[in-house]
């Protein structure tokens, strides 16, 4: 780990004006951050740590239904505030889904969405990575295949964003606001993490010293809660990184779907919107053979970076069994084990 | 910016003054402060042998900057015990046979500490095994650990209502 200078700003136009300068990061729950740090895969020179401003920690409920949830709030503050996890019962079920328990008490909301990638060849220094050092080449194409992007990758780069809480957060069209040296400004969730293209190491559209203050869920949002969930196909049970995961919520009437939201995590650079998919299920009854049908409108542009397609498929089985999920209905309470494919669909086959 | 810290460790005040801002809460209370109770396992936050509590809460303190806990409380395994009345914890590890070699028995017991102050598990065994996914042990020792963390709560449980009556 190389050196570097310690500030803590009380303010935050302090902490901009901190995390503005070259080589500066800013440091939060440090849970991402320090295992960077120790591997040497992020050199900076001075770390403003913002976790005095007291002003990112709350939970805000805004007038119409909407919640504004601090850069600050920890992951399982979050998880566990009652009145949020009731109104968007996929998000808790994804927070609580990711890393492990003692992770989620350090962890923020604003360094969730921050997290780099866990791209195997972007953390082993002695590979060739586009994203971890700029113009070196990208190791993982040719490689085991296991953890590369199916969509939005390019040449350059086929890392995953490795987040859950992103998962639903795209799907209910969050906003995240930001204060920079140019002031205030917002982004849909869905534009701040950018696809590679040729300058892959720039993972969002954060300018230097542009802070995340907050997250925003829109009113909208809470009509969805009787039928969403999370669902995360993981290679064990717990404490790992989603394969593929999906985030499926339905808004119904009379049996029938009035308006879907879907989104996808572990395929690509970012949390990966499925709107073809969600079109597909509007106006439409319930059952396996359409909740199919828009797991293949989901994956319709999906490609392989090397030889393997396993894992288009096993996307478009967890959005078609998430879909299944959320019809049945979101559980009164977050499962045993979160987002857990093991656990077993109400009143249907398990294998979908 | 100074590199002295203040904070609270086992019920004690301690001022800290540091040689270099990249330690960390695990170093400092290992190399700094001679607590070795809490171990270094992986110094990456996946195995959970450093599991401290800090205000209260079970973290990672390999993945703890020393100076972000400026005005801290840190509770560690040697702060658990009540003279020689062992915790409710310690005391369902020794009756569960809950370890094997030992080395992640202090970050198991103060994560299980954290999960019982949590409240989310209740007495499901399912909770309780997904409540403790961050603590590995490489002897194999989960069953025990889990009979520990449950019997510890419920004996918690009941001294809370002791004292309440």
């Amino acid at each position: 780990m190389n050196s570097f200078e310690y500030v803590r700003p009380a303010t935050i136009a302090e902490a901009v004006a901190a995390g503005a300068a070259p080589g500066a990061a800013f440091l939060a729950g440090g849970t991402n951050l320090l295992d960077l740090l120790k591997g040497d895969l992020m050199r900076p020179t001075r770390l403003v740590d913002v976790t005095r401003l007291a002003e990112l920690g709350r939970i805000e409920r805004l007038p119409g239904g909407g919640v504004r949830i601090g850069a600050l709030v920890r992951n399982a503050d979050l998880a566990h505030d009652q009145p949020f996890a009731s109104d968007f019962p996929a998000v808790a079920e994804a927070l609580l889904s990711g890393a492990s328990a003692q992770v989620r008490n350090a962890a923020t909301v604003g360094g969730n969405l921050l997290q780099r990638t866990r791209c195997v060849w972007f953390y082993d220094v002695a590979s060739a990575c586009n994203r971890r050092a700029p113009g070196t080449g990208c190791d993982a194409r040719g490689g085991e295949g296991r953890g590369d992007a199916v969509l939005g990758w390019s040449e350059a780069c086929i890392a995953t964003h490795p987040s859950d809480f992103c998962v639903p957060l795209v799907a209910l069209d969050a906003v995240v606001e930001i204060a920079g040296p140019a002031g205030r400004r917002e982004v849909p969730l869905d534009l701040f993490h950018r696809l590679p293209g040729d300058a892959p190491e720039r993972d969002s559209v954060l300018a230097p010293g542009e802070l995340v203050v907050a997250v925003r869920l829109p009113p909208e949002a809470a009509a969805f809660a009787a039928h969403a969930r999370y669902l995360k196909l993981r290679e064990r049970t717990s404490f790992a990184f989603a394969v593929v995961s999906a985030a499926a919520a339905l808004r119904m009437e009379a049996g029938g779907i009035v308006a879907a939201r879907i989104a996808l995590g572990g395929v690509a650079a970012k949390p990966w919107r499925a709107r073809a998919a969600e079109d597909v299920l509007a106006g439409a009854r319930p059952d396996g053979t359409v909740f199919r049908r828009a797991a293949e409108a989901a994956l319709a542009d999906a490609r392989p970076s090397g030889p393997d397609a396993t894992r288009i498929e096993l996307a478009r089985r967890i959005v078609a069994r998430a879909l299944a999920l959320a019809a049945a209905g979101t559980p009164a309470r977050v499962p045993a084990l979160p987002a857990s494919p093991f656990a077993p669909i109400p009143g249907a086959a398990a294998h979908v | 910016m100074s590199l002295s810290i203040s904070l609270t460790v086992n019920g004690a005040a301690r001022a800290v003054t540091l040689d270099d801002p990249r330690v960390t809460l695990l170093d400092l209370l290992r190399e700094r402060l001679d607590l070795t109770g809490t171990k270094k396992g992986c110094d990456r936050g996946q195995c959970g042998a450093c599991t401290v509590l800090l205000d209260g809460r079970r973290i990672n303190a390999c993945l703890t900057l020393a100076l972000a806990c400026d005005d801290a409380d840190v509770v560690t395994i040697e702060g658990l015990a009540d003279g020689d009345v062992l915790h409710p914890v310690q005391a369902a590890f020794l009756a569960h046979d809950a370890l094997q070699c030992g080395f992640c028995t202090p970050g198991q017991i103060m994560s299980a500490v954290g999960l019982v102050a949590e409240g989310q598990a209740g007495d499901d065994p399912e909770r309780v095994r997904e409540g403790m996914s961050g603590n590995l042990c490489r002897c194999g020792a989960y069953d025990g650990i889990t009979a520990a963390v449950l019997d510890a709560q419920r004996r918690i449980a009941e001294q809370g209502k002791a004292r309440a009556a």
